[in-house]
């Protein structure tokens, strides 16, 4: 296997006495949808904020590998910074600017990549390669047709798919997805899930969710965290096997809902 | 069409500003100088609140800074020379700007509105208890600057700022510069990140964009205009004092801000307008007899009215007027 572009290393979170994420090493490699599951509150996503910066890590490292194969150190390191070294992230708690059109959330995202942030004097919708980024990250996630609505004006699945355009406008690498079908219709998660399996031969993806058909699907490997530790690892088929992961976590809590 | 309609509303409120000195009484003609003069700290204050999610409470800071430093490089009784001294007015606002926004942006919310009220008193005291200050008198300044053409090739006399109507042009065709300044920093990518900022900081770091930096561009740009206001206000009344760099004068202005409509630049110079015209006239004790020593009651009781009944500041108003449903409104 190719060597992996984001590795975390024995990473901890504590918050006060409460260890959020205790030790948790994880490795995402190009080519691969690496599923995190577990039940809620195991520190699915704390582990995401750790890896995007939007939370230093109390210990532990994060090696990232870039396009020309240099290594870095995440941890420790401000969000924006790690942004544009092409870790996209989207959130659980959905994150968009709400004043703002369909289209210039994502086209603010698509800006964030330009190195022409200081030219002061020419109109922001002056950029066609900006714009074209913008559009296509928005037909990407089905939302073409209503770029000219307001943010807050979508539904609540739409705003979802926004979320993930604007991970995408920003041409991550790694893609950290934070449960992206939570508060999605059916016809939209499909949409999404093909999305997932096409990014994923040329992307590193991190994808937290609670459908496990939906991981089932796209996962080419597995992680279950139970109470802020990771207590299985490996192929989805196998982890699935694992008794206890049956135990511990599809069993018990969602094993009625899939089983 | 809008903008067309709005760029119509600009140029005839432009034309009338223009044409007013050949009609008003050189009284009047002096107060809207100093209006225009507000108006442009206005904006500059609106870059910071209304468009970056930063409010100020020391932003007389600069202003004040920038008159004492026309002051201290102006000849005792000469006229300095504008094309030095107000570039150099202009850094050390920019200076200023940038050392205490170093500091200061690593706060948000209260604590900034705290810090950059503490930066504004250090200085107030600075000038108020030196040598160098000046001063609770503070200092004359018994010539205004001239423009020298013959710095550019022209020949011919200097233009003349020391005639009232003269001057008022100069304010205000430097106030629609301001304007027109802002307006179009706004539009570029540099001005849709602050809106970015203001509307959702984490969103905009975990985009990728180093939200420090443009918050100190932010900074920096509006000290550096609210200096220009305050060069050309000690040029008017020839006379600078701590008074200025105080936070009274740093209150005043966050609410001509207010009462025009924050994150509007013509709500903000619109502010500064009503702010100042309401003080005049309600202060006026042929109008309002007794009543008129208690003006401050009467516009504090007008500020509330309107940060009540018009979230949006005066600028709301055209809103509230116009058919077009206001989808940004329920969130």
């Amino acid at each position: 296997m190719s060597e992996a572009v984001l590795r975390a290393e024995n990473l901890c979170k504590r918050f006060g006495g409460l260890a959020a994420v205790n030790d948790v090493s994880l490795e995402l490699h190009i080519g691969q949808v690496h599923a995190l599951i577990g039940p809620n509150g195991a520190g699915k996503s704390t582990l995401t904020n750790l890896l995007s910066g939007d939370l230093p890590p109390t210990s532990g490292a994060i090696h990232y590998r870039d396009a020309d194969q240099v290594g870095h150190e995440l941890a420790g390191m401000h969000s924006d910074c790690i942004a544009r070294f092409g870790i996209g992230r989207s959130y659980q708690k959905t994150n968009v600017f709400l004043p703002f059109s369909v289209f210039e959330n994502c086209r603010l995202a698509a800006q964030s990549r330009q190195p022409r942030a200081w030219r002061i004097f020419r109109g922001a919708d002056h950029y066609a390669d900006v714009n074209a980024l913008a559009e296509r990250a928005l037909a990407a996630v089905d939302l073409g047709a209503r770029r000219d609505l307001l943010a807050a004006a979508l539904s609540h699945g739409e705003q979802r798919q926004l979320e993930i355009a604007m991970c995408l406008a920003t041409q991550p690498r790694v893609l950290l997805l934070d449960e992206p079908l939570a508060g999605m219709g059916r016809q939209e998660s499909q949409t999404i899930i093909e999305l997932i399996r096409r990014l994923a031969p040329d992307h590193a993806i991190l994808l937290i969710e609670h459908d496990m058909d939906a991981v089932f699907a796209v996962a080419h490997c597995l992680t279950v965290m139970v109470n802020g530790e990771v207590i299985a690892s490996g192929a989805p088929e196998e982890v699935r096997a694992s008794p206890l992961v049956q135990q511990a976590y599809l069993g018990d809590e969602h094993g009625g809902r899939h089983g | 069409m809008r903008l067309r309609a709005s760029s119509l509303v600009l140029l005839t409120v432009l034309l009338m500003l223009a044409v007013f000195p050949t009609v008003g009484e050189q009284y009047y003609v002096q107060l809207i100088s100093k209006v225009m003069i507000m108006a442009i700290f206005a904006m500059s204050l609106d870059l910071l609140v209304g468009y970056t999610g930063l409010v100020s409470l020391g932003h007389a800071a600069f202003f004040g800074l920038a008159g004492y430093v026309l002051a201290k490089a102006a000849p005792q009784y000469e006229a300095a020379n504008l094309w030095t001294t107000l570039p150099l007015a202009l850094s050390v606002c920019a200076a200023f700007a940038l050392l205490t926004g170093l500091l200061v942006l690593r706060t948000s919310g209260v604590y900034f509105i705290m810090v950059t009220l503490a930066f504004a008193q250090m200085l107030f005291f600075l000038f108020h208890d030196t040598p160098f200050g000046g001063g609770s008198d503070g200092v004359y300044i018994y010539a205004k600057p001239e423009i020298k053409l013959n710095w550019l090739g022209l020949a011919g006399n200097p233009i003349n700022l020391e005639n009232f109507k003269v001057f008022y042009e100069f304010v205000l065709a430097l106030m629609a510069a301001a304007y027109l300044f802002l307006r179009r920093v706004l539009d570029s990518n540099f001005g849709r990140a602050l809106i970015g900022i203001k509307t959702n900081e984490q969103r905009m770091r975990a985009l990728g964009f180093p939200t420090f930096r443009y918050k100190l561009a932010s900074y920096m740009l509006s000290g550096t205009l609210a200096g220009l206001a305050g060069y050309l206000a000690a040029m008017q009344f020839g006379f600078v004092s701590p008074e200025i760099l105080g936070w009274h004068h740093s209150g005043g202005v966050l609410m001509m801000v207010i009462l025009g409509g924050m994150g509007s630049l013509h709500g903000a110079a619109l502010g500064a307008f009503v702010f100042i015209l309401l003080q005049e006239a309600l202060s006026n004790q042929a109008w309002f007899g007794a009543a008129a020593k208690h003006w401050q009651l009467a516009l504090g009781l007008i500020i509330i009215a309107v940060a009540l009944l018009l979230p949006r500041g005066l600028a709301g108003l055209a809103g509230v007027f116009s058919c077009k449903p206001r989808e940004d409104e329920d969130e």
